[in-house]
């Protein structure tokens, strides 16, 4: 049995999103100075040049906006897993992030309301979605 | 429009789609040469040098030497399949300032040989970048990812698989005609070669839904040779030119709550289309980038060639063919979809836009005058770029 592939470090703008999994808390950015919801974490906002992103605890409840059924990878660990659903989910904050959606491929779809759930790994957990 | 500054003179494709034993850089040194020939030069003329780093890392270092030649202009953008657009908008732009008079791009790959399952995954861990630490643990594959595209396009505009089979029924219709194409297929373990119906894309299997196996480019060997010159030089040389009208180039990164069904040729059309002084309607040939169904449907919309969410009934009843009226004619070559796909398709765009153009091509369109040449790089879905040339008859 193969593992999930996980993200690589040293990398020191997602390593604190990770870290939070651990605790089971789904964090995204928010810049102090415009606003502006940042996604992926960045140490910069790219909606102006003062401000700093600051971490913020999502409810983890949104919406699929799009999603495919996996049926081929070459990759021994989502070899064993197929068909799979990898979706973007428009967190209800107001950021989109790509994920697996643990669901029957037959009974997902666009627009339908899903909430995070967790996979336990031993420094990190890897966020997934299901139908709420 | 000023007169342009500068044309295509000089084109050849690698005939092989599984080239045995050559490597990617011979492949790329024997095009130049027979791409130079083609327009009645030599390795002494060139002046500028383009190259995406497809055979080898930093390759602003290297491929001069290899190929011979001393250029006063070097430039290594590298943005995937579309990076040969890239290069021809920046050679026109150093040619256009007197910077270079004499441009040559290359492009060579031995992805069938090496069996690089460039669509479906499994490739080596890359070094750690944010972007991708947020989506490695989740087995995206290329496929998949326009498939986002794909999924998202039919449930806001309502495209049906049907439409998207369409784009691949027409490319291979043009493939048959192409006979370096047909003997390609062969060459890489394609059996029961022959024109295809809708019913054959939708009846293969699914690769990430909703996009089925005829719907995903082929894997090749290959590559590739273009020379642009300016105006000087295409006064001197036999062959007829095909000018570039206008240029544009685009990134896209549709994060937040972008539009997932509008790709970044919105951008970089507008520009080229803009410089060019030419409307979409006026198109005769649209080389577009087909690394999957969707890939076309989304750019032929955001070219301007179909409104946002009508693309599906724009590729529909075979009007992108050929002989048909009512639109431009789709990838005349065969496409990646049906001819030839190494990796890094873009080159082929502007080779096979100018084959039309001069009258030498093997689904050829009567007096065509004005051609599109968009490349798409990257991944769709997630972050990509846009190169779109417009071409004219000399």
């Amino acid at each position: 049995m193969t593992e999930r592939p996980l993200p690589l470090f040293p990398e020191p703008d997602t390593e604190p999103f990770w870290a939070a999994t651990a605790d089971h808390r789904l964090t995204y950015q928010v810049c102090s100075h415009c606003g502006q919801v940042v996604f992926h974490p960045r140490r910069h906002c790219p909606g102006c040049t003062h401000g700093e992103p600051e971490w913020r605890d999502s409810a983890g409840r949104g919406t699929v906006y799009t999603f495919t059924v996996i049926r081929q990878h070459g990759q021994p660990f989502f070899a064993g897993r197929i068909p799979y659903v990898v979706g973007m989910i428009d967190l209800d904050e107001g950021f989109r992030m790509l994920a697996e959606i643990d669901a029957d491929p037959d009974a997902v779809h666009v627009n339908q309301r899903v909430a995070v759930a967790w996979e336990d790994h031993p420094d990190l957990s890897v966020p997934v979605f299901r139908p709420e | 429009m000023a007169a342009p500054a500068a044309a295509i003179a000089g084109i050849h494709e690698f005939p092989k789609r599984s080239v045995g034993g050559l490597s990617a850089l011979q492949i790329k040194a024997e095009c130049a040469a027979r791409a130079l020939e083609d327009a009645g030069l030599g390795w002494g003329d060139v002046d500028a040098i383009y190259d995406a780093s497809e055979a080898g890392r930093i390759s602003g270092f290297t491929i001069a030497e290899y190929l011979g030649i001393t250029p006063r202009v070097v430039d290594t953008t590298s943005v995937g399949g579309s990076s040969y657009e890239f290069h021809a908008a920046h050679a026109a732009a150093a040619i256009a300032q007197g910077k270079a008079n004499v441009a040559l791009l290359t492009y060579g790959s031995t992805a069938h040989s090496q069996r690089r399952a460039i669509g479906t995954g499994g490739r080596a861990a890359p070094d750690p970048q944010p972007a991708g630490n947020m989506e490695r643990p989740y087995g995206l594959t290329l496929v998949g990812n326009y498939a986002l595209v794909a999924r998202r396009h039919m449930a806001e505009h309502g495209t049906t698989p049907e439409q998207l089979a369409e784009i691949a029924v027409t490319t291979r219709r043009h493939a048959m005609r192409n006979p370096q194409a047909v003997e390609g297929l062969a060459d890489i373990g394609i059996r029961d070669i022959r024109e295809i119906t809708v019913d054959d894309v939708l009846g293969s299997r699914l690769i990430a839904d909703p996009l089925h196996l005829l719907e995903c480019c082929i894997v090749s060997d290959g590559g590739g040779a273009v020379v642009i010159v300016s105006s000087a030089v295409a006064a001197g040389i036999p062959g007829r030119p095909a000018w570039i009208l206008g240029t544009g180039e685009a990134l896209g990164y549709p994060a937040g709550g972008a539009d997932l069904t509008t790709t970044a040729a919105v951008r970089s059309g507008r520009e080229a289309f803009g410089q060019a002084g030419v409307r979409p309607e006026e198109i005769d040939i649209a080389m577009i980038y087909d690394s999957f169904t969707i890939t076309v449907l989304a750019i032929l919309e955001d070219l301007g060639f179909a409104k946002k969410g009508e693309g599906g009934p724009f590729a529909a009843g075979g009007r992108l063919a050929f002989d048909q009226p009512g639109g431009p004619a789709l990838n005349t070559d065969g496409g990646g979809l049906s001819s030839n796909h190494p990796g890094m398709r873009g080159i082929f765009l502007l080779i096979e836009a100018t084959r039309q153009l001069r009258g030498e091509a093997t689904a050829q369109v009567p007096g065509a005058r004005l051609a599109v040449a968009h490349g798409n790089g990257g991944q769709l879905g997630t972050r990509h770029a846009a190169g779109t040339i417009i071409l004219g008859r000399g």
